[in-house]
C-alpha cells in the first residue's frame, strides 16, 4: 500500500472516529444525533431525525434533503391536535435561528424520506445530503434505530450483531 | 307552604341533584370506575378484509373487547409508533392480551391494499388485524366511528392524510368505551386495557 493511499485510509478512519464523538460541522451549524427509524416491510416512507445548532450570528434554513435510498426527501412538521394527526412539508424549509438549537424528533419535525428503494433496517447507515440556505450542502449519515425507537441508539460503531 | 316556596324547594332540589350528578361523573372519570367514557359512538355495519384477505364485518367485534385505530402505511411517525406501542402493550398484558383484539384500519385503501397491509403488519404483534377494503366501505367505518380522515393533495409529491390518531377502546358490542391518547403513559395505557378486558 502506497503512503498516500494509506494516509487517505487513516484520515478517513480518523474522521469516522471523530464523527462518532463530535458534531458534524458545516459553516456555523453543528449537527448531531442523526438517526432514522427502521421501517416495517413494504413501507415506502421513513422518518429521519437530528439536532442542529446554529453557533453563528445569523439564521439559516434547512431547505433540502436527498438520499440515494429514497426518491424524495422532504422536511416535515407533524402535529397531533384534538386527537388528529396532521403532517405537512415545510414549504420554506426549517429555520435554524442564530444561536438556536432545533431538534427533529418523533412527534415534531422530521425528515421524510419518500419512495424508499428498500426498507431501512436496524443498524444500517443511510447516507443523506442536507442543504442549508447559507451554510450550503453537507453529507451526513442516519444511523438506523429499531422501529418505534424513541431516540437514537447508542454508538453502534463497535459492531452490532446485525 | 306557598306555591313560591314549593317552587323554590323544587329548584334547590334540582340544583342539588345536578351537583351530585356532575360530582359522580367527575368521580367516575377520575377514579376510573364505570365506563371509561360515556359515548354515543356505537359503530355500525362495514364489510372489509383483513391482511390475509378474509372478510371482516362488524360482527367480528362482538363478544370481546377491542382496540381499534386508524392510520396509513404512508406515515413515517405516528402510525408505526402506535403499532409499535400497541405491540409493547400486548407484551405488558401477558396472557390477558389474548382476550383483546387489535385492529389497524387504513384510511388510505387506495395505497394500503391487502398485500401492503400484510407486509407492513408483519413487523408488529402477529395478533393484530389490519383492515382495508373499498373506499366506500372504509368511509363507512370512518363515519360509524366518527373518525376524522382527510386526503391532502399537494402540488408536488405524493398525497398525505390527516387522520384521528386516538386509539379507540371498544366494548363487546363494538361501541366506543374509552380511548388511548397519543403518548399516553405506558402504565395508564396498561391500566385502561386491563380494565377494558376485565382483568384489572
Amino acid at each position: 500500500m502506497r503512503i498516500p493511499v494509506l494516509a487517505a485510509v487513516a484520515a478517513s478512519l480518523l474522521s469516522a472516529v471523530a464523527f462518532a464523538a463530535e458534531p458534524l460541522k458545516v459553516g456555523d451549524l453543528e449537527i448531531e444525533g442523526l438517526w432514522a427509524r427502521a421501517t416495517p416491510p413494504g413501507a415506502v416512507v421513513a422518518g429521519g431525525f437530528m439536532t442542529i445548532t446554529n453557533t453563528g450570528a445569523s439564521g439559516d434554513t434547512l431547505v433540502g434533503v436527498a438520499s440515494p435510498v429514497a426518491g424524495i426527501g422532504e422536511v416535515h412538521e407533524m402535529k397531533v391536535e384534538d386527537g388528529v394527526m396532521t403532517m405537512r412539508p415545510l414549504d420554506g424549509g426549517l429555520p435554524i435561528p442564530a444561536g438556536g438549537t432545533v431538534t427533529l424528533k418523533p412527534g415534531g419535525y422530521h425528515i421524510m424520506l419518500v419512495d424508499l428503494k428498500a426498507p431501512l433496517k436496524k443498524g444500517e447507515d443511510v447516507p443523506v445530503t442536507l442543504t442549508f440556505e447559507k451554510a450550503g450542502t453537507v453529507e451526513a449519515t442516519f444511523h438506523v434505530a429499531p422501529i418505534g425507537a424513541p431516540g437514537p441508539v447508542a454508538d453502534h460503531s463497535m459492531g452490532e450483531g446485525e | 307552604m306557598t306555591v313560591v316556596r314549593i317552587v323554590r324547594y323544587a329548584l334547590w332540589a334540582a340544583v342539588a341533584l345536578m351537583l351530585v350528578g356532575l360530582g359522580t361523573v367527575y368521580y367516575l372519570r377520575e377514579s376510573g370506575e364505570g365506563p371509561l367514557l360515556a359515548s354515543s359512538i356505537k359503530g355500525g355495519p362495514f364489510n372489509l378484509v383483513d391482511q390475509t384477505g378474509s372478510p371482516v364485518t362488524e360482527a367480528a367485534l362482538k363478544g370481546h373487547p377491542s382496540a381499534m385505530f386508524f392510520g396509513y402505511t404512508f406515515c413515517p411517525d405516528i402510525c408505526p409508533t402506535t403499532l409499535y406501542d400497541m405491540t409493547e402493550l400486548m407484551g405488558e398484558l401477558g396472557p390477558d392480551a389474548d382476550k383483546l383484539k387489535v385492529y389497524f384500519v387504513t384510511v388510505d385503501p387506495e395505497r394500503d391494499t391487502q398485500a401492503v397491509m400484510a407486509e407492513y403488519l408483519s413487523a408488529f404483534d402477529p395478533r393484530f388485524t389490519g383492515l382495508t377494503g373499498s373506499r366506500e366501505e372504509i368511509d363507512r367505518i370512518i363515519a360509524a366511528y366518527r373518525v376524522y380522515a382527510r386526503k391532502v393533495e399537494r402540488d408536488e409529491g405524493p398525497y398525505l392524510m390527516d387522520h384521528t390518531a386516538t386509539v379507540y377502546l371498544l366494548d363487546g358490542e363494538g361501541a366506543l368505551t374509552g380511548t388511548l391518547d397519543y403518548h399516553e403513559a405506558t402504565e395508564t395505557a396498561v391500566a385502561k386495557l386491563r380494565r377494558l378486558i376485565g382483568s384489572g
